[in-house]
């Protein structure tokens, strides 16, 4: 015959169970609950075959030894640094056709655009940016000119921009150009027309 | 490696002017007086630790070809003089070199050779070489004995080599130059030397004696090492040579002075006593003219202007690679090489700030140039795609807080930018007139931003040979040619040196 106390404790125990797998439901539900509404507002990537925007491309010309404005209509999302990134996406991907002006490494990549002060924009490359970039004043400084020029004038308010290589900052693009300063858009707006 | 000991520790307090120096000085406090003086001290204190020691200048073989005239230091080693052969032959030809273990070959145009550390016999063209001391490697620079330039250097260059050793000068082919003396009398006394090509030489005079020192002239002894001359006013005449330099000292009775003919190829040397010194009318040499050729050399020179030149990398800093085997910076040293010669041909003094294969930073370069107090900076540099040359001015970065009286070091051009671009224009002009494409520009380019004095870099690329023209002579000749005579153009507008 099973004791009485022991048959006290197992029941006590099954109550507990029991008691803890609603609990746990409970809990479940109400995670559940929180969660939908945070899911609505977060980022989503700009839909690719969206409503797009006519935008004003700066792209280097090496043969022309400047930069020349070009119109295109890409997807752009409302948010400034979002619409910085895809921006300049959509520069180097000029750059990494066959056959460009002013060629770039199929691996160069622009990792992030911060927009740390209201008017100042840090763009981050990525190492293959840089290490793959042919090396030379002329080369060098348009590609510099191209992204800063494209970036101050399409992003409203940005007038001072930073360059740096996979989040660290780089005495030169590729032995030549000199990235340790901030570059001022209207300077390089003046400069960089052929 | 050399540099010149006409401009290397001038620092005058009197030299900062508001143009100039970064240095704000726009009043007569003594305080601001003594601030600037502070700053001065300061400031040259600081940047005279950049300069190289001087010890590299002691010992230098001078080298002097149609091709380039140039200076490599000579190293002591166990005893022995040695000097780096990578290093002399770089500005002759294309050369590259490679180390492995052992053994050190290097490859000068089309001849190979190998050398083995320790060993004083090589392998050159298929034959062998003997030489009196071993080989040396040294973080991969192959060093071979002085005294056996004489026999390895013809079988690298093919023709006549003439190694002046116990004096340090190396004529490669027919390029020496030998003067000739004649004296005057009939008036004044007036001893003409004439050379068979322009000359540079720097002079000095001391009671009784003018002493000529040719440091980049190929200039060759007369015949005898001292001519007497039947005049009671100048007596004599003697030529000595002697670690890569040669002098040419006359003596006389009466304090000298100099005067050079427009083409330079002439120094007549007379009484520096009024009555002395006018010139005859029968005089047949021509007086120093009022052409852009510098005035006439007394003393030591002080009254020319000083351009530093700097190429661009060095050392394990290549630069571009050009080519396989051709690096920007083995382009930038001989470009830099001739510009300085071009230069000095228009009366320039030149300063280096590299003439061998080594690298400083960016910070030592301005550092030096702002030591110096060059009138100008020209930083040269080479790319292999493109046509002619490119001219960039600075551009400067977002100017930064001030700081109280002083500028912030990446701003230090900015009171000389527009200097700057009158230099660039200047030079993109003279290279319009001679068709050799350019194109001006302006550029984040360190140290332009760093350096007091008007600054340009010039890139040079390719011509119509393709990338062969950037180890052309010829074509870098044309390119410094045209940036010398651009930036003597304007010579009047880059101030005066102390």
């Amino acid at each position: 015959m099973i004791p009485r106390h022991l048959l006290i404790a197992v029941a006590a125990l099954l109550v507990l169970v029991v008691s803890m797998g609603f609990y746990l439901r409970h809990m479940r539900l109400r995670a559940g609950q929180l969660e939908s509404p945070a899911a609505d507002t977060s980022p989503v990537a700009p839909p690719a075959a969206g409503p797009t925007e006519t935008v004003t491309l700066y792209v280097a010309d090496d043969a022309l030894g400047g930069l020349r404005a070009r119109s295109a209509q890409i997807p752009l999302p409302g948010g400034r640094q979002q619409r910085a990134e895809d921006l300049l996406r959509a520069l180097l991907r000029i750059y990494q056709q066959p056959g460009a002006a002013h060629p770039l490494s199929p691996a160069a990549d622009i990792r992030a655009i911060y927009l740390v002060d209201p008017d100042a924009a840090v763009i981050d490359l990525n190492a293959a940016f840089a290490d793959q970039h042919r090396s030379g004043i002329l080369s060098e400084q348009l590609t510099v000119n191209s992204l800063v020029e494209t970036l101050g004038v399409n992003v409203p308010g940005i007038q001072r921009v930073n360059i740096l290589v996979e989040g660290q900052t780089r005495d030169t693009l590729a032995g030549h150009a000199d990235l340790s300063d901030s570059f001022d858009v209207r300077t390089i707006e003046q400069v960089s027309s052929p | 490696m050399r540099w010149s000991s006409e401009t290397q520790f001038r620092v005058p307090s009197s030299q900062f002017s508001a143009t100039q120096s970064p240095l704000r000085t726009d009043n007569r406090e003594p305080g601001t007086i003594i601030k600037k003086v502070l700053a001065v001290l300061l400031t040259s204190v600081t940047f005279l630790s950049a300069l190289p020691s001087a010890d590299n200048s002691d010992k230098h073989v001078s080298v002097y070809s149609t091709v380039a005239v140039y200076s490599v230091p000579v190293l002591d080693r166990g005893g022995r003089e040695y000097v780096g052969l990578l290093e002399l032959l770089e500005p002759l030809g294309r050369v590259t070199s490679q180390s492995a273990g052992q053994r050190w070959k290097l490859r000068f145009d089309t001849v190979d050779a190998e050398f083995t550390a320790g060993k004083t016999r090589a392998k050159i063209h298929g034959h062998d070489a003997d030489f009196p001391a071993p080989f040396l490697i040294e973080n991969s620079r192959g060093l071979v004995p002085l005294s056996a330039l004489s026999a390895l250097l013809p079988r690298f260059l093919g023709g006549h080599v003439n190694f002046h050793e116990g004096a340090r000068r190396l004529f490669v082919g027919d390029v020496a130059i030998q003067p000739s003396f004649r004296l005057d009398a009939a008036n004044s006394p007036r001893l003409f030397l004439t050379f068979s090509a322009p000359v540079n030489p720097t002079i000095a005079t001391e009671p009784g004696k003018l002493r000529m020192i040719f440091k980049r002239d190929p200039i060759v002894s007369p015949g005898s090492q001292s001519i007497s001359f039947d005049n009671k006013v100048i007596t004599h005449a003697s030529y000595s040579e002697g670690n890569g330099d040669a002098e040419l000292d006359v003596s006389a009775s009466e304090p000298l002075m100099a005067s050079f003919s427009s083409d330079r190829k002439t120094i007549a040397i007379s009484s520096a006593q009024p009555a002395s010194a006018t010139p005859s009318a029968a005089t047949p040499a021509p007086q120093n003219s009022s052409s852009a050729l510098p005035a006439p050399t007394t003393n030591s020179g002080n009254s020319r202007l000083l351009a530093v030149v700097d190429p661009a990398h060095g050392g394990e800093e290549r630069g571009s690679a050009l080519t396989d085997t051709l690096a920007e910076k083995d382009v930038t040293l001989g470009f830099a090489r001739i510009l300085r010669h071009e230069l000095e041909q228009r009366g320039f003094a030149v300063t280096l700030l590299r003439d061998a294969d080594t690298n400083s930073t960016l910070d030592q370069r301005a550092a030096a140039a702002n030591v110096a107090h060059a009138a100008v900076y020209i930083c040269l540099h080479a790319v292999s795609q493109g046509s002619g040359a490119r001219v960039y001015t600075a551009l400067l970065p977002v100017e930064g807080p001030s700081n109280g009286i002083f500028l912030p070091w990446n701003a230090a051009q900015s009171p000389a930018l527009p200097t700057s671009r009158v230099v660039s224009a200047a030079i993109v002009a003279e290279m319009q007139n001679r068709n050799f494409p350019v194109h001006a520009s302006s550029a984040s380019l360190r140290p332009l931003n760093n350096v007091m004095m008007p600054a340009v870099a010039v890139e040079l690329a390719p011509g119509e040979n393709g990338i062969d023209d950037l180890t052309s002579g010829n074509y870098q000749q044309r390119a410094a040619a045209a940036v010398a005579e651009g930036v003597a153009t304007i010579r009047d507008q880059l101030g005066t040196q102390p």
